[in-house]
């Protein structure tokens, strides 16, 4: 990697690939001490890792598992009493909570719009990464300025940025709707409004139906994650080698071609790694459409008739505005179960897309 | 019959061009391709969208009061210096003011919540660099039973989504009594899979096998072994480590909303959120605290940019 490395590699001849044998061969070690060396000391190394790990990143989930086959809820959430009353009950439920899942139309409308977001989001987010990695990919001046520049949406914290979006998508005086009043769409006349900042302004209600909404959430999540992909898309492109497209050009290829017929084919490896991390991602979706909320702490999510409320939202609501904790655990891995199968189909379905050329 | 021979004329025409250019078409990837003018159009408002919104966050962070939101015709898009107005905004959500028709922010107290997530972060991105190195290096090199299945378990979960633990995690918070204490947002960041898997496949190739080996035949102890030989040379890769797990603490939210929501160990997160809860919230103070809240990340980026980019990219292209 570094020329710290090669200088070593170069100072020491030595043969062969084998793993490094861990018995000191120094004349000053203790055959005890050199045994614990060999023995223990490798798994103290790993045992940090493994005890936080185990204690805080898989015990919760098998924790919530055990959860979501009971009862637990306190029977006083706040929108019954309005206040902090607290009662407690928590038994064992067998299948209750996940029937309650399979059956309510909460949880099946709000994986119809984590799915509707997904698609809409994933499809043109990583087609316009296509793009910019592909400009990207050119000999280009002042590289590592464009590389850097792409990044700054990953690097603002997604709150901030959502924050920001809805401003944007302000039904009054919002960016969103004065861009398509230029173009005389959502027919916005300021003048008729003039010195009357009450007059109902006749934009677009961001909020007011499906299409709209998810409109303004899908232009928030592609905002976020595209210059990211395409980073990922640069990584894999510089890895073809030239000939490849010396070869295609001497063919008469021209640029457009050689993107899909030479780039797109060597770079699937990663097309699929971004297609399952995007799905693993976005199903997870939670910060823009809390956030797009009039007011996020009341309510039940996604506007008043829950148009863009997804599942994480719906699983915030339910553990800690209802504090039902065994439903919300229950709807975790029945989403969980479906974020693998989605998954693996994309995957699948990706390799073999690429693979017809 | 004509058709055919106008065919192959074509043909025969196109094969000669093709040899003539033969020698012209060498150096015809991509990447030895110069960059048009609309590359660089382009790029550039690829890159003027994404910084958007945080210029424009801070654009209103200048303004006092609402009323320039509300203009009649094109947006008001420049900063205001003439008068207080960041000192104004400021001065609300650090819960020094209280101007009437404003909400109380009584749950937020911005400066606090900045210092939070400095701590978290600090905490945070020493511990994983420190326990994912370890570990990274006695998956590459060491030798002992179960190291491969320990390892493949590793991977494995790197694909299990975050949020799926968040009810139990949070009843093992209540349990232990770290709900709204910096404990609960701190300790399970403390070691990442990810980070385990980047320092292997970064030590595995950064330090030949030999070079250990005469380490030890001097008589170094494996813990000496990494200290003195291993932690110099993958200091660039923990660099890249360090950039990444930083900007994913400061940036953590659903967790940090429902294990430190409502406290005094509120994250930048949910001290965002808290801004924008409420009946009247005002577009000015929030986006003084968004555009607040990203500057760290942003100077982080212009000053360590290059090696966030190598990061993402070396990362990606092991997977």
């Amino acid at each position: 990697m570094s020329a710290t490395s090669d200088a070593a590699a170069a100072a020491v001849t030595g043969t062969g690939a084998t793993k490094v044998d861990a018995r000191p061969r120094g004349p000053k070690k203790s055959s005890i001490w050199a045994r614990f060396d060999h023995a223990v000391v490798p798994y103290i190394l790993i045992s940090p890792f493994f005890i936080l790990f185990v204690a805080f990143g898989i015990f919760p989930i098998v924790y919530s598992a055990l959860i979501s086959f009971q009862t637990y809820r306190n029977e006083y959430p706040r929108y019954i009493s309005g206040e902090s009353q607290v009662l407690f009950t928590r038994r064992w439920a067998g299948l209750e909570n996940y029937q309650k899942v399979i059956t309510s139309s909460d949880f099946g409308q709000a994986l119809f719009n984590t799915f509707g977001l997904f698609i809409f989001s994933l499809i043109p987010q990583l087609l316009f990464a296509l793009i910019i990695a592909s400009l990207l990919n050119r000999r280009l001046r002042a590289q590592t300025f464009f590389r850097v520049g792409i990044l700054v949406p990953y690097i603002t914290p997604i709150v901030a940025s959502s924050l920001v979006f809805v401003t944007f998508f302000a039904e009054r005086y919002g960016q969103a709707n004065w861009l398509l009043g230029l173009i005389s769409f959502g027919a916005i006349n300021h003048d008729v409004v003039a010195g009357d900042p009450g007059t109902n302004v006749p934009g677009i209600d961001w909020r007011n139906t499906r299409l709209a909404s998810w409109t303004a959430l899908v232009i928030m999540i592609n905002w976020k994650w595209t210059g990211y992909n395409a980073l990922l898309y640069l990584a894999a492109m510089q890895s073809i080698p030239k000939d490849v497209y010396e070869a295609a050009a001497l063919d008469g290829a021209g640029a457009w071609r050689q993107l899909w017929s030479i780039t797109v084919p060597m770079i699937r490896p990663m097309v699929i790694f971004t297609v399952v991390l995007g799905t693993i991602g976005s199903l997870q979706l939670f910060a823009e459409p809390v956030l797009f909320d009039i007011n996020p702490e009341t309510g039940d999510g996604g506007g008043n008739r829950h148009l863009w409320r997804t599942v994480a939202q719906l699983i915030w609501r339910v553990g800690w505005k209802d504090t039902n904790f065994g439903y919300a655990g229950a709807m975790s891995w029945v989403l969980f179960v479906v974020v693998v199968l989605v998954a693996a189909f994309n995957a699948w379905l990706t390799n073999r897309l690429g693979g017809r050329r | 019959m004509t058709t055919a021979a106008i065919e192959a004329a074509h043909e025969e025409q196109r094969k000669i061009a093709n040899k003539r250019n033969a020698q012209a078409l060498l150096g015809r990837s991509p990447q030895d391709t110069g960059a048009s003018w609309f590359n660089y159009v382009f790029l550039t408002f690829v890159i003027l969208v994404g910084m958007w919104p945080l210029y424009w966050a801070g654009v209103m962070s200048t303004w006092e009061g609402e009323d320039k939101i509300y203009t009649v015709g094109a947006p008001n898009v420049l900063p205001d210096f003439s008068g207080q107005g960041f000192l104004f905004n400021w001065r609300v959500i650090t819960s020094q003011i209280n101007p009437p028709g404003y909400p109380e922010y009584q749950s937020v107290d911005f400066l606090n919540s900045f210092k939070n997530s400095l701590i978290v972060v600090a905490v945070v991105v020493t511990a994983t660099l420190f326990f994912c190195s370890l570990a990274g290096f006695a998956f590459a090199k060491l030798r002992f039973r179960g190291r491969d299945p320990l390892f493949y378990f590793v991977v494995l979960t790197l694909t299990i989504p975050a949020q799926l633990g968040i009810v139990g995690a949070y009843q093992i918070m209540e349990r232990l009594g770290w709900v709204d204490t910096l404990f609960a947002v701190t300790v399970p960041a403390l070691v990442s899979a990810f980070g385990v898997f980047y320092m292997r496949q970064f030590i595995e190739d950064a330090i030949p096998d030999e070079l250990i080996e005469s380490a030890r035949v001097d008589g170094a102890s494996t813990f000496r072994v990494y200290l003195s030989l291993v932690v110099p040379i993958i200091r660039p890769a923990m660099g890249v480590l360090g950039l990444i797990t930083a900007v994913g603490a400061w940036n953590e939210y659903i967790w940090a909303l429902v294990a430190v929501g409502n406290s005094d160990a509120q994250t930048i997160g949910p001290a965002l959120h808290n801004l924008r809860a409420g009946s009247t919230p005002k577009t000015g103070i929030i986006l003084t605290g968004a555009f607040l809240a990203s500057l760290p990340l942003l100077v982080l980026l212009a000053i360590a940019g290059r090696q966030i980019v190598r990061g993402i990219m070396e990362g990606a292209v092991k997977t």
